[in-house]
């Protein structure tokens, strides 16, 4: 696999809805109501339910999956969580990550993730490092 | 917060085994598609011994530590008040059905910034064998008093 830095490898775009924050919960085991109940978010100062940071984590990382395929792994994924994604109770919430090269060296590449809700970036630092194979 | 927490390792939790089914409900959850997460034969074709887990599932088994960690008597960290900060996982190897994990949490930092607390928890992840798979570190943010 050629790369070089600045080169987009995936864009998605994922529609959200409070099922999904259910589904989340359950698999993940995350029960804190802020999640579910818009009462006790809007009791700890949230607009309203927002989307787990471990679940807006979990979905940023995808297309890079989908783009390695069989071709390498994700050896690190660190992300600084900045804004809450508000999922509205009726329209959900639409993420779009845009996956970037930006290091390419020995050992892979490093791709820079930008993730946004409403026209704003919601992870800062989302970086991944995967190894490719025969790189 | 108690500054004492910094450098505190735990005791580690109790192996968690890792389901098939649990694999494919995580994937599912968090919008995975690829037959890695899915279809053992797609996993055992490129060399894994069954469905390969997305690369967020170590929070699972991470999630035990940091229950330790809110459950501290002397912590003093009031649950209501954690924000989670940031987060990170260093991976060995991808994590795979029928591995079992256990999982130990060093309190690798404790800081005071502008009146909040903030604490750096590391939780090295083992399997049966006691070879690394993953280390999954939170950085939780603890509000201060408003």
């Amino acid at each position: 696999m050629e790369l070089a830095v600045g080169d987009v490898v995936a864009e998605k775009q994922y529609h959200l809805t409070r099922d999904s924050l259910v589904r989340y919960a359950g698999a993940s085991g995350d029960f804190n109501p802020i999640h579910y109940r818009d009462d006790v978010a809007r009791s700890v100062g949230l607009e309203g339910v927002i989307a787990h940071g471990m679940l807006t984590m979990g979905i940023a990382v995808q297309p890079v999956v989908d783009w390695l395929g069989t071709a390498g792994a994700v050896v690190d994924y660190q992300v600084r969580f900045t804004r809450p994604v508000l999922v509205d109770p009726e329209t959900g919430a639409d993420l779009t990550v845009v996956a970037k090269v930006g290091v390419v060296d020995d050992e892979g590449a490093r791709i820079d993730l930008t993730v946004t809700f409403n026209d704003a970036t919601v992870l800062g630092k989302a970086q991944v490092r995967v190894t490719l194979a025969g790189a | 917060m108690n500054p004492e927490l910094q450098g505190r390792v735990f005791a580690p939790t109790p192996p968690y085994l890792v389901g098939r089914e649990k694999v494919r409900e995580f994937a599912r959850a968090v919008f995975a598609t690829s037959p890695l997460h899915f279809d053992p034969a797609a996993a055992c074709a490129a060399g894994y011994p069954d469905v390969v887990a997305p690369p967020t599932f170590a929070v699972v088994v991470q999630e035990q530590t940091l229950a330790q960690l809110l459950a501290e008597p002397d912590a003093g960290i009031d649950f209501a008040r954690v924000v989670h900060g940031d987060q990170r996982f260093s991976y060995s190897r991808p994590i795979v059905a029928g591995d079992e994990l256990t999982a130990t949490l060093t309190v690798a930092a404790v800081k005071s910034l502008g009146g909040h607390n903030m604490v750096t928890a590391e939780s090295s992840i083992v399997d049966a064998t006691g070879a690394h798979v993953v280390t999954a570190t939170s950085t939780l943010v603890v509000r201060g008093d408003e």
